[in-house]
């Protein structure tokens, strides 16, 4: 008896078969606008080494209409990117306290909790 | 006339065929049968000549996994009363090869699960008369639920880096792993690492989840994948700040 076993390609649109894969690929999507966000920060740094001028065009452009339609973009994909990822977090970081092991939302709620500090301290700092 | 019920199960004899095809069967409908139970009743009363695998029903031994409808399902644990008034398409399971009919062949499967050395390796070996390795039920908790897995398969069969990367270690070798790493009594996890933290190994894994959504067994994969990716990066880091730590 001869063995010939057939192996079944993967589709290019496998991720569009379920919907559990469409919102996995719109959570990697974030990424990209996470990382263009990253981007505009580092530019941002440039510009202020540059000097005075440079720094109030960098400010101008960001305060255009372009500009603020890319950072509303961007804060768009970022908290969705957020709130997925905090979501699994107690996957990632399972913590055990006197051998039980802590609910999910506790671990969840810690991770809003610190965005919040985080958020505070950085508005306060920036004098808003 | 009593209520029936379509299969839709897709056919691949490798000595008459040449790629697998869909064949439709009409079984009659029991509230209390299982999928299983179905494709039972064709082996025995219609077409003898379909294989599958199965041994327990009773989803503890693993065999019976299947695309059910799209999703990899135990067929012993997947009622028709869930898919009345609807066919039922029944495939093997994703990202495998097909053997024959519904059998897939694991060969790659058993290969990569040897490779994470899933046993236990002790710190330092003692001799019987020594005694037991002893431990408490806190330190059970803490991988109990990795021990759960059956070897079914789904999870492979649901993850899309399975099907993408032959090579990838996958998710019920990686979790087993990570269960061994976790036991208070092991000291293999170096032995473990050069796979486990490989490539192909969690860093193939991007946490798309759909592992652990799977499960029959609750072994939740997706998670031991990650926190092994945080506990592998913890070890690179003391190796790179140890002198002379660099392997």
């Amino acid at each position: 008896m001869s063995r010939r076993p057939y192996l079944r390609k993967v589709e290019r649109s496998w991720w569009l078969q379920h919907p559990r894969y469409i919102s996995y690929m719109i959570r990697e999507l974030t990424s990209l606008f996470v990382g263009l966000y990253c981007v505009l920060l580092a530019v941002g740094l440039v510009r202020l080494s540059q000097g005075h001028s440079a720094w109030d065009g960098f400010v101008a452009n960001l305060s255009s209409p372009l500009g603020i339609s890319f950072q509303s973009i961007c804060l768009v994909f970022a908290v969705y990117h957020s709130v997925t990822w905090f979501a699994l977090t107690p996957k990632a970081m399972p913590l055990m306290v006197k051998g039980e092991p802590v609910p999910g939302i506790a671990i969840v709620g810690a991770h809003y909790v610190a965005w919040a500090v985080v958020s505070a301290v950085v508005l306060i700092g920036a004098g808003i | 006339m009593s209520e029936i019920i379509m299969l839709e199960v897709l056919r691949y004899h490798p000595e008459t065929d040449s790629a697998p095809y869909f064949q439709r069967y009409t079984v009659p409908y029991q509230d209390d049968w299982v999928v299983l139970d179905a494709l039972n009743h064709i082996k025995d009363h219609l077409d003898a000549t379909l294989s599958y695998r199965w041994s327990c029903h009773m989803a503890v031994c693993g065999s019976c996994g299947m695309m059910i409808n799209g999703e990899p399902k135990l067929s012993c644990h997947t009622f028709l009363r869930d898919y009345r008034g609807a066919v039922i398409r029944v495939e093997p399971l994703d990202h495998f090869p097909i053997e024959r009919d519904l059998v897939i062949v694991m060969d790659s499967f058993m290969d990569k699960l040897s490779s994470v050395k899933p046993w236990l390796i002790p710190k330092q070996d003692k001799p019987p008369s020594a005694g037991e390795y002893l431990q408490s039920p806190a330190e059970l908790g803490v991988f109990h639920q990795y021990t759960q897995c059956i070897n079914c398969l789904l999870c492979y069969a649901a993850c899309p880096q399975c099907g993408l990367n032959e090579d990838f270690v996958g998710p019920a070798a990686l979790a087993l792993a990570h269960r061994y790493n976790l036991d208070s009594r092991d000291g293999g996890k170096d032995a473990r690492a050069e796979v486990v933290a490989s490539n192909e190994g969690i860093w193939e894994c991007t946490f798309v989840g759909a592992c652990s959504e799977v499960c029959p067994k609750h072994v939740d994969p997706a998670a031991a994948i990650q926190q092994t990716k945080i506990s592998a990066s913890v070890d690179w880091l003391k190796d790179l700040l140890t002198p002379g730590g660099h392997r």
